[in-house]
């Protein structure tokens, strides 16, 4: 029975998922400044956009100061990750602890820094956050979630049925692969091509009609994906390219998080995201020369920043 | 003899004012920003850096200005070839055109307009200061060769060639020019896209080992394309990328297609990589890298317009 949840990280996504938690179960929330907690603490979580509510939370910026959980949303985006699985080392032994993180390898980070039942996460949510106590909710579209190692799927499923009972749509599979590996393809295409060309995910993401059209790198970009999919013996969940088509026909052109990175000079998540699927590739000896020239150049970005 | 500067740019005003030098060359220009053909007209126009020039020419904005011309020398960037000997082929029915821009495909479009054509690759370089001011960055030979599809005769060839040389301009004429210009298309479009992508310098590039990698792939499939087509490199392009990246000589030469993206102006991206590109496809060489170069530059210019 999970009474208590603690979201670490109060991005958009953590911030959505404390908010809504909240209307189920005492939600905490540990976050890495203390002015963040303070803000949380004093005039509560105000979620607008697709649902509009205001959220209790208990947030500081200090495991420590928080009562212990019973489930644990790791969901800082994956250049905080390695941190935050530090500062949950020795604390919250009943807890079980999932991870929402875009790309591959976050369940590792986390279980390097403890023995705690691990839950995987691919969340397509998405929100915008206005201030420390305000998120706008954009997208309410799913969080799947699937068993990592020996957690069994009844975990998984208490935790999706509460996710759906605070308000949120949610899914627990068996087996996470396919929709993870769907995701990764996904994001290391879209991303990095969007943090490169400045471009939002917009129309010509699924251009191919000229020879230069920017549809063409992308699809040569997916197929190369779902080749080191198929050697890493993962069978897709939804196909990325039609996921790319789909998703460029809804009314307005997403910023990808990658974008908003290299668009304010910071580290992007190309490491677990791009870097993950290179790494497959090399374990599985398939080439992905495509991917890998698109890691070097977004790693070559943010040195430029410097 | 009569020469028309065709695109009085950087490089085309090397030529220009150099040539003008010359008591037995009478030098136009042919050039669509006003301010610089005024004063070109009003006080002539001047070299300073890598040598002190002024030389004395006829400026115009309006091709039925121009008289009959023994040489042509069009030197605007490449995406202007179309519009500029369209405009000016009336001025050389009795003469030859040669090109010294950048890429390949030039000289397609400009036997399209004229009958006697020079293939030509230029290494000096420079940068338009002021109207009728470039500053003269770097000294370098000049190669011409006739077109083979409309040749212009060798002994033309020859004499503007001469020409160029004896105004200070060291110019070969030689039967196949491809060698030259396949090795600076390869040259430009393995390192000019990679620094417009990434916003670092040339040097920046080149000691980033992941990133030099990328440039040695785009290097290949140049190479491939060329020696498909029977080209013979004068030189390894590897080479001038390597002696480009010395402290001394271009370490911290931001390449024109940075300085063009920096700017928001259109790049030369498809007489490079589109050009290595098309040649690629007609003989049957795969071009992969430098495919998706392309259609990443082409995606960046098309951010502008968001």
């Amino acid at each position: 029975m999970i009474r208590r949840t603690c979201v670490v990280g109060a991005g958009s996504i953590g911030s959505l998922y404390a908010a809504h938690l909240a209307r189920v179960a005492e939600s905490c929330v540990l976050t890495r400044r203390e002015d963040h907690a303070f803000a949380l603490n004093e005039h509560g979580l105000r979620v607008t956009g697709r649902h509009d509510f205001l959220a209790r939370v208990l947030a500081a910026a200090r495991a420590g100061d928080l009562p212990e959980p019973d489930l644990v949303i790791v969901a800082t985006k994956a250049t905080g990750l390695e941190s935050a699985a530090a500062a949950l080392a020795g604390r919250f032994p009943t807890a079980t602890v999932m991870t929402v993180q875009n790309g591959l390898g976050a369940e590792e980070i986390v279980r390097s820094h403890g023995s705690w039942p691990l839950v995987s996460g691919v969340t397509f949510m998405s929100g915008t956050k206005h201030s420390d106590a305000h998120v706008e909710y954009i997208l309410d579209t799913e969080t799947w979630i699937g068993p990592y190692g020996d957690t069994p799927f009844e975990c998984v499923e208490e935790i999706a049925a509460l996710l759906v009972a605070a308000g949120l749509q949610a899914e627990a599979l068996p087996d996470l692969r396919p929709a993870q590996w769907s995701k990764l393809i996904f994001n290391a295409t879209v991303n990095s091509v969007a943090a490169l060309t400045g471009l939002p995910h917009d129309r010509h993401f699924a251009a191919e009609d000229g020879e230069s059209d920017l549809g063409r790198l992308v699809h040569a970009l997916v197929d190369e994906g779902k080749r080191v999919a198929a050697a890493a013996g993962v069978e897709l969940y939804d196909d990325p390219w039609e996921m790319n088509v789909l998703a460029t026909k809804r009314g307005s052109a997403h910023y990808p998080s990658m974008l908003e990175d290299v668009e304010a000079r910071r580290p992007t998540e190309v490491d677990l995201i791009t870097g993950a699927l290179v790494r497959e590739a090399d374990k599985h000896q398939i080439p992905a020369p495509l991917h890998t020239a698109m890691y070097r150049l977004v790693k070559a970005k943010e040195a430029s920043y410097t | 003899m009569r020469v028309c500067v065709v695109g009085c740019g950087a490089v085309g005003s090397l030529f220009a004012a150099n040539l003008a030098g010359l008591d037995d060359v009478e030098v136009w220009a042919y050039d669509l920003a006003h301010e610089h053909v005024e004063a070109i007209n009003e006080h002539g126009l001047r070299l300073s850096g890598a040598g002190e020039v002024l030389g004395r020419l006829r400026a115009t904005s309006d091709p039925a200005e121009l008289p009959s011309c023994d040489f042509g020398i069009v030197a605007t960037k490449a995406m202007h070839t179309e519009s500029a000997i369209r405009a000016t082929a009336g001025a050389f029915r009795d003469g030859c055109v040669a090109t010294v821009q950048n890429g390949v495909g030039n000289e397609d479009v400009i036997a399209a307009h004229v009958e006697r054509v020079i293939r030509g690759t230029t290494f000096p370089a420079g940068k338009l200061v002021a109207p009728g001011h470039v500053q003269w960055d770097v000294k370098g030979d000049t190669t011409l060769g006739p077109f083979e599809p409309r040749p212009a005769p060798f002994e033309e060839v020859e004499r503007l060639a001469d020409a160029c040389t004896r105004a200070g301009m060291p110019t070969y004429a030689v039967h196949d020019a491809r060698g030259p210009q396949w090795r600076k298309v390869i040259f430009n479009a393995a390192t000019n896209p990679v620094g417009a992508l990434t916003g670092l310098t040339h040097g920046r590039v080149c000691e980033r080992p992941d990133l030099r990698q990328l440039v040695t792939g785009l290097v290949d499939e140049g190479k491939a394309a060329a020696a498909a087509q029977g080209i013979e490199l004068d030189a390894d392009p590897e080479e001038l990328i390597d002696h480009a990246a010395k402290p001394e000589v271009a370490y911290d030469h931001k390449s024109s297609m940075l300085q063009d993206v920096e700017a928001r102006r259109r790049t030369e991206v498809d007489y490079l990589n589109g050009g290595i590109v098309r040649f690629g496809r007609e003989h049957g060489v795969p071009t992969p890298l430098n495919a998706a170069i392309w259609s990443l530059v082409k995606g960046l210019e098309e951010s502008w317009a968001i």
